[in-house]
């Protein structure tokens, strides 16, 4: 009995021990993060995301499996600028895990860390689902990416001071390696300059900044309110008199508004992956970039 | 403005100094004149000028209060300047970008100009980002930056049924004198909501709502304080709340997928059970969700009632696991249970008043399971839940109390019901469900009953009766903000009789509003 009692306690000591020198357990809100998590910590972090890239990131279910890995999680790693307002308070309050709380070092908002778009001088719901904070979809400018990636490093470093080293080291490789695929597709991606989209929601406006495209129409007559038969008419008969080159959509998004006005537009519509795993290609933050400039490229012959 | 002093000063030397040689009187006058003329155009201009330079100090206060607003919003900072790590991060261009949130192709031009490792080399991380600061203070003045987020919530019916309401009972079931039943015929304004929300220090939270009925009655609905910087899962509440039992009970009615209460909720709870107490739960460090809590609460709410009794007069405990199965579908289950006790807990029967005094237990079992393709639900999901009630009762049961026949005997009832729902959305913005609410009262051993002393007929409410109805409904959310619905139901909770109801509903929510539980 005593031994097993000893057992047990050894046992019980040994999960601790490894718990206490166990990765930095992180929580992405989103898909991109988690890739960038995982590029800067390797094996030095455990991260999931708590949404994939066919899901809106605006309208996800606090459900019991997010509270339980909220709990669970040292870092939060998210958009911010009030794009998980629906749910992440929800996983905050009911996790009862005030490390990862807003303002603690376990929670980190990319968004803080980029030149934002969109910051509305006046915020009505009669405008639609506007963000008080600017327009939250920073991950669609690589540019964006390397801003967080340094923030983000010094977190990692900040929590695990262990690693510093390590983290900055992967840092270091990870920003030569997107310098050099920045400039790739930038260069690939020169004739989209000018160009003008149609864009499902105001989702695309630093992918469009960074590319120099130009959006002339949303698909929503307002953020976040639905298409509707009248506002893509309207919508039509604007094209006809100055067209667009292409209708752009996230790959959660709906397809059929974005079909219809593709069929009686005759223009292309282009499903961009807009987060990693949005398409086969998206594995990683490279292949994201590389898909989506591919598609716009397409498009535009 | 001294300038145009002296200017105005020596046009009127000009003027007078001629005036001393000039003999003619009407000459004189005539100056006279012109001098005032001067004279009013100089206080004219003067307060022209005034007005002029109060504007321009005006506009310029505006405008730096403005920028305070712009760099509040885009960095916290009150200014855009140092420390910001937008400026840090892309030089001063895009700085620019993000306070004077310049369209779209100004931004691109800055993007693509700034060359890519100067900028993250030259990035120098600010120490606190106070972003959740700066969203939260939005665009108000400083002043305002600490007042508790504000929200509203509107409803109103428009109620069609077929029988009187106020004839309305739960055959089979002690009157809870809680919500019970339709509500009244016609336009009836529903509870409109205002909810105070915020932090209050590091370690605490605080919320408070009011309930304004359509009577003109004002309740506190909830008002409590709780945590926020346990560690370990813990979470704590005191004041009054929406109870953890069950699954519904926990809801704010304005998110409830149809007009009314479940019968097993207007039977056992009196629509909602909210206690004035603590709570505490503490949610399990495991993959899978799994969180167990317990409740101390002063009797008072239904089914117990005020026992002019120190301590906790109801205890509740309570347990929740959940999960997901796969990408598109998760779950919750529960087990609850309620204990508290009643003393002289009226109801009137026949135009008597009877009471109960005794323990009261009550079980809760709740499920809910969610489905959307993918996890997406913006096009299409679906959501069906059910909970069972199970109450046993056991006590005295005092008849006719401060009359003549006044009696007293032993009472003991085991009484259960359930429902079961299903809401689909299968558009956009539209969805419609379907719900079964079936209740047993079962025969309560009565010993009045038992000793001969009275009858059934004395106790007509308390006969047994199995109450059912079917409800339809279909809504319309042009926003997450606004919901429109139309429900159908068939009442059948008295013998012999059955009510067709429709409803017409509207609920709207305004202002900051938190964010939903699953």
């Amino acid at each position: 009995m005593k031994r097993t009692l000893k057992h047990l306690l050894i046992a019980a000591a040994c999960v601790a021990a490894t718990s206490a020198h166990a990765a930095v357990n992180v929580l992405a809100c989103e898909p991109e993060w988690e890739a960038l998590t995982t590029e800067l910590g390797g094996d030095k972090v455990k991260v999931s995301s708590a949404t994939n890239a066919l899901q809106d990131p605006h309208r996800i279910e606090a459900r019991p499996s997010l509270i339980a890995r909220t709990r669970n999680a040292n870092l939060l790693v998210c958009t911010g600028l009030e794009l998980e307002v629906g749910w992440l308070p929800v996983l905050i309050q009911q996790s009862g895990n005030s490390k990862i709380a807003a303002g603690q070092p376990g929670y980190f908002e990319a968004g803080a860390f980029v030149p934002r778009l969109d910051v509305p001088g006046k915020v009505d719901r009669s405008e639609g689902d506007v963000h008080a904070a600017g327009n939250p979809h920073i991950q669609q400018n690589p540019h964006n990416i390397a801003l967080v990636s340094v923030a983000l490093a010094k977190r990692l470093a900040e929590l695990d001071p262990a690693n510093a080293a390590y983290y900055q080291a992967r840092q270091k490789d990870f920003a030569a390696r997107w310098d050099a695929a920045m400039l790739k597709w930038e260069k690939q991606a020169a004739p989209l300059k000018g160009v003008a989209v149609v864009e499902h929601h105001k989702n695309m406006e630093y992918l469009m900044g960074w590319l120099g495209m130009h959006q002339v129409g949303t698909l929503e007559p307002k953020p976040g309110v639905e298409p509707s038969a009248a506002h893509l008419a309207e919508l039509l008969s604007q094209l006809q008199r100055a067209p667009a080159k292409m209708v752009i959509r996230a790959a959660y998004q709906d397809g059929r508004a974005s079909q219809w006005l593709s069929e009686h537009a005759k223009i292309p519509a282009v499903v961009l992956p807009f987060s990693v795993g949005g398409d086969d290609k998206s594995k990683d933050l490279f292949g994201l970039f590389d898909s989506t400039v591919q598609r716009l490229m397409d498009a535009n012959k | 403005m001294l300038k145009h002093s002296v200017l105005a000063a020596a046009l009127s030397a000009a003027v007078a100094a001629p005036q001393a040689y000039a003999a003619d009187k009407k000459e004189q006058k005539e100056l006279a004149a012109i001098r005032a003329e001067i004279r009013e155009m100089k206080a004219a201009y003067e307060a022209r000028l005034q007005a002029m330079e109060q504007r321009l100090q005006q506009a310029q206060s505006d405008s730096a209060a403005a920028k305070a607003q712009l760099a509040t919003i885009s960095g916290g900072a009150p200014s855009a300047g140092a420390g910001s790590p937008a400026t840090s991060g892309a030089g001063a261009p895009a700085a620019a970008v993000a306070t004077s949130a310049t369209p779209a192709t100004t931004a691109s031009a800055s993007a693509v100009a700034t060359p890519v490792a100067p900028a993250v080399a030259a990035y120098v991380e600010s120490p606190s980002a106070p972003v959740a600061t700066a969203s939260a203070g939005g665009a108000n003045p400083a002043s305002n930056l600490f007042n508790p987020n504000i929200s509203m919530i509107l409803g109103g019916t428009l109620q069609n049924l077929k029988q009187d309401p106020s004839q309305y009972r739960l055959q089979g079931f002690a009157p809870s004198g809680g919500e019970v039943g339709p509500g009244k015929r016609g336009f009836n304004l529903g509870e409109s909501e205002l909810t105070m929300a915020a932090n209050i220090d590091p370690q605490f939270a605080g919320q408070l709502t009011f309930s304004l009925s359509g009577e003109n009655e004002v309740s506190v609905e909830e008002a409590f304080i709780q945590t926020r910087a346990m560690e370990n899962g813990l979470n704590i509440k005191a004041g009054r709340f929406l109870s953890a039992i069950g699954y519904l009970n926990g809801q704010h009615a304005h998110t409830w997928d149809f007009v009314d209460a479940p019968l097993a909720y207007q039977a056992f709870l009196g629509g909602q059970y909210k206690p004035d107490g603590v709570q505490a739960k503490w949610l399990a460090p495991l993959d899978q969700f799994l969180e167990i809590g317990a409740e101390a609460g002063s009797g008072a709410a239904f089914p117990g009632n005020d026992r002019n009794k120190n301590g906790a007069g109801a205890v509740s405990v309570f347990a929740h696991i959940g999960d997901d199965i796969g990408a598109s579908s998760s779950y919750r289950a529960g087990l609850s249970y309620l204990h508290t006790a009643a003393e002289k807990r009226a109801y009137e029967d026949e135009g008597l008043t009877n009471n109960f005094s005794g323990k009261s237990n009550t079980w809760i079992a709740d499920a809910i399971y969610k489905w959307a393709p993918n996890g997406n639900p913006t096009n299409t999901n679906f959501k069906l839940q059910g909970e069972y009630f199970r109450r046993k009762e056991t006590g005295t049961l005092n008849y006719a109390v401060d009359t003549d026949a006044a009696a007293s005997g032993d009472y003991r009832s085991v009484q259960s019901g359930w429902y079961l729902q299903g809401v689909y959305q299968f558009m956009p913005t539209w969805r419609a469900g379907l719900r079964y609410d079936r209740l047993s009262s079962g025969s309560p051993r009565i010993g009045l009953i038992d000793s001969g002393a009275l009858a059934w007929a004395n106790l007509p409410i308390l006969q047994a009766y199995n109450p059912k109805r079917t409800s339809f409904m279909v809504d319309y959310s042009p926003s997450e903000f606004s919901r429109l619905r139309l429900q159908l139901a068939r009442d059948q909770s008295r013998p012999g009789v059955t009510d067709n109801q429709i409803f017409l509903q509207y609920i709207m929510s305004l202002g900051t509003h938190a964010a939903h539980s699953f």
